[in-house]
């Protein structure tokens, strides 16, 4: 059961029942959709993007809490991010999440309740998914991200 | 029907998951295996391992022997007139596979239509898109009401002139709906249409007479009847793996070969290319006769009575809506709950040792019909106890608090 509250945190329940930045955007200029053929769970990601840095960025969907709460929390985060740090948080939110490193989590901030989520190998994608559908988006792939 | 005695012979039901007795209620996925199936394999490896129908000495002679044995318990499982009838394959999925290509290509022309139902596993679904590709033919859906239940009058209406197939699974994986195949059936042949019947999940949950069906292909999956993964049979009638052509080539398949032509073996050599998998034709049957010796009607009547429990119970938790309530139903029970995802659902119910399946189930469409992305499914097997139930029960009034 601690595992199971690592997983399950209050943030997490938090960002699922009222995800935050959940709504289309018009006038986004950046955009991707992310799917977990696994689990079915989808995702539409969309950008505003002035002179490199994130001004906007809200997402659509449905999914499980953690791919929910990901992506509720990886809009809150990305605010004000260039592109490049954009990316470089992508790279350790999934490096975190995928690879064996012991990591410092704790320049994450809030993201780091997605720390949980590494003990429950079978939802690692839950969490990702919004991640993947970010790189996406930046690196501008006309194919839909997929955690596959 | 005392289920300790049985629970006892399946090793794998002992052991404590999270530090908790496990659970299993994922049965439509795979069954667990007794003791005697486990057995099976490791006196065939330990006494008899050799490749069948080719060796002269007493080791091919003892596979060639089980492995034909093994045929023969398949045909009375199912009530076949014939062993020639039960070809081994994969499972299920390279029983239909193999029907697709093989009844497809030499039968079907651009405009032809092959017929299925909604509630369909992707496996009877995706080769007869591939074959329609090949051939030109058109995919008919025969819908289901809002219980999960085909309506005769629909497969009536639905069946015309360039119906060239019917396929329907006799179980629903995923909803746990028993179709009225003997009536399709009927229908089908009343339009000189042949029957492919699907029976991955029937196999384990009811008395199987392909005789009595008249079906013309009938197709089982080893793993779901309590025997081991990769090995599977396909039933069809004898006059069509007569007619049809070969599936896949290669050894076995052929009685001569040469560069100019080759001539095929006999039925059901002609569609099993290759070394097939001896040991898992053997643990198939020893899984078939383990039942048998159960008993099909007494487990048919236990998960029976353990539906009606673990159903009646599921409803009496707020926001639990039950997806499928079929009049006719194996026990296999699909869900949602409040708004809470499935998938947390699992995760939750693994932390107390407690396995279900959550997802589409291999049938998105039918998900679709439903209008949800996923459910929770559990499962039953006649080793499945109402004190599971009830532990199911209880943790999911917890995930309902974690989620408050
Ligand atoms: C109804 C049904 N059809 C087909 C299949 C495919 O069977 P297999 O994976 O054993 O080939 C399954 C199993 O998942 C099933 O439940």
């Amino acid at each position: 059961m601690s595992d199971l509250r690592e997983l399950y945190q209050e943030v997490i329940i938090d960002h699922n029942r009222n995800p935050r930045n959940f709504h289309k955007m018009q006038d986004a200029n950046k955009y991707a959709e992310g799917y977990n053929p696994l689990c079915g769970d989808q995702l539409n990601l969309f950008l505003k993007i002035a002179e490199d840095v994130i001004q906007e960025v809200s997402f659509e969907g449905s999914g499980c809490a953690i791919s929910t709460a990901s992506a509720s929390l990886m809009t809150e985060a990305l605010k004000g991010k260039t592109i490049q740090q954009a990316e470089a948080l992508f790279n350790t939110v999934h490096g975190l999440l995928t690879k064996d490193e012991a990591t410092d989590w704790d320049r994450l901030g809030k993201l780091v309740v997605l720390a949980g989520v590494k003990e429950f190998p079978a939802r690692v994608k839950c969490a990702t998914l919004a991640w993947h559908t970010l790189h996406s988006a930046l690196t501008n792939q006309v194919i839909a991200a997929s955690t596959e | 029907m005392d289920i300790s005695t049985y629970r006892a012979d399946f090793p794998i039901l002992q052991q404590a998951i999270k530090d908790k007795p496990l659970i299993y209620l994922d049965n439509a996925a795979t069954t667990q295996k007794p003791q005697v199936v486990i057995d099976a394999l490791v006196h065939y490896y330990t006494h008899a391992n050799a490749n069948v129908h080719r060796g002269v000495h007493a080791l091919s002679e003892r596979a060639t022997h089980a492995y034909e044995n093994a045929r023969t318990t398949v045909k009375n499982f199912i009530n076949a007139a014939h062993t020639e009838e039960i070809v081994f394959v994969r499972g299920t999925t390279e029983a239909i596979n193999l029907v697709a290509q093989s009844y497809g290509r030499s039968h079907l022309q651009a405009g032809d239509e092959i017929l299925l139902t909604e509630l369909e596993h992707h496996a009877n679904i995706v080769p007869w898109q591939l074959v329609c590709e090949q051939t030109g033919a058109k995919l008919r859906v025969i819908p289901i009401n809002e219980a999960g239940e085909i309506n005769l009058d629909d497969v009536i209406a639905l069946i015309n002139k360039r119906t060239k197939l019917l396929a329907v699974g006799h179980i629903s994986n995923a909803i746990g709906t028993i179709n009225p195949v003997e009536d399709m059936i009927k229908i089908a042949h009343a339009n000189q249409v042949p029957v492919l019947v699907d029976g991955a999940q029937a196999a384990p949950h009811m008395p199987i007479d392909v005789q009595a069906l008249d079906c013309d292909f009938y197709t089982l999956s080893g793993h779901k009847v309590f025997g081991p993964t990769g090995i599977g049979a396909l039933y069809a009638k004898a006059q069509w793996l007569e007619k049809l052509p070969p599936y896949q080539g290669g050894g076995d398949m052929i009685s001569s070969v040469s560069f100019e032509k080759s001539s095929y073996n006999r039925p059901p050599f002609k569609f099993e290319a290759g070394t097939p998998n001896i040991a898992g034709a053997i643990g198939f049957a020893t899984a078939l006769d383990y039942l048998t010796k159960v008993g099909v009607a007494n487990t048919q009547a236990y998960e029976q009575e353990l539906l009606a429990y673990a159903t009646q119970a599921l409803s009496e938790i707020p926001g639990l809506r039950i997806i499928g309530t079929a009049e006719h139903k194996a026990s296999i029970i699909s869900f949602v709950l409040d708004k809470i995802h499935p998938h947390d659902i699992g995760t939750i119910l693994d932390s107390k040792g407690i396995a279900i399946r959550a997802g589409h189930h291999c049938a998105m469409p039918l998900m679709q019909h439903f209008k949800v992305s996923a459910t929770a499914r559990a499962s039953l097997a006649f080793y499945n106890t109402r004190q599971e139930i009830d532990c199911l029960i209880r943790a999911l009034y917890e995930v309902k608090e974690v989620f408050g």
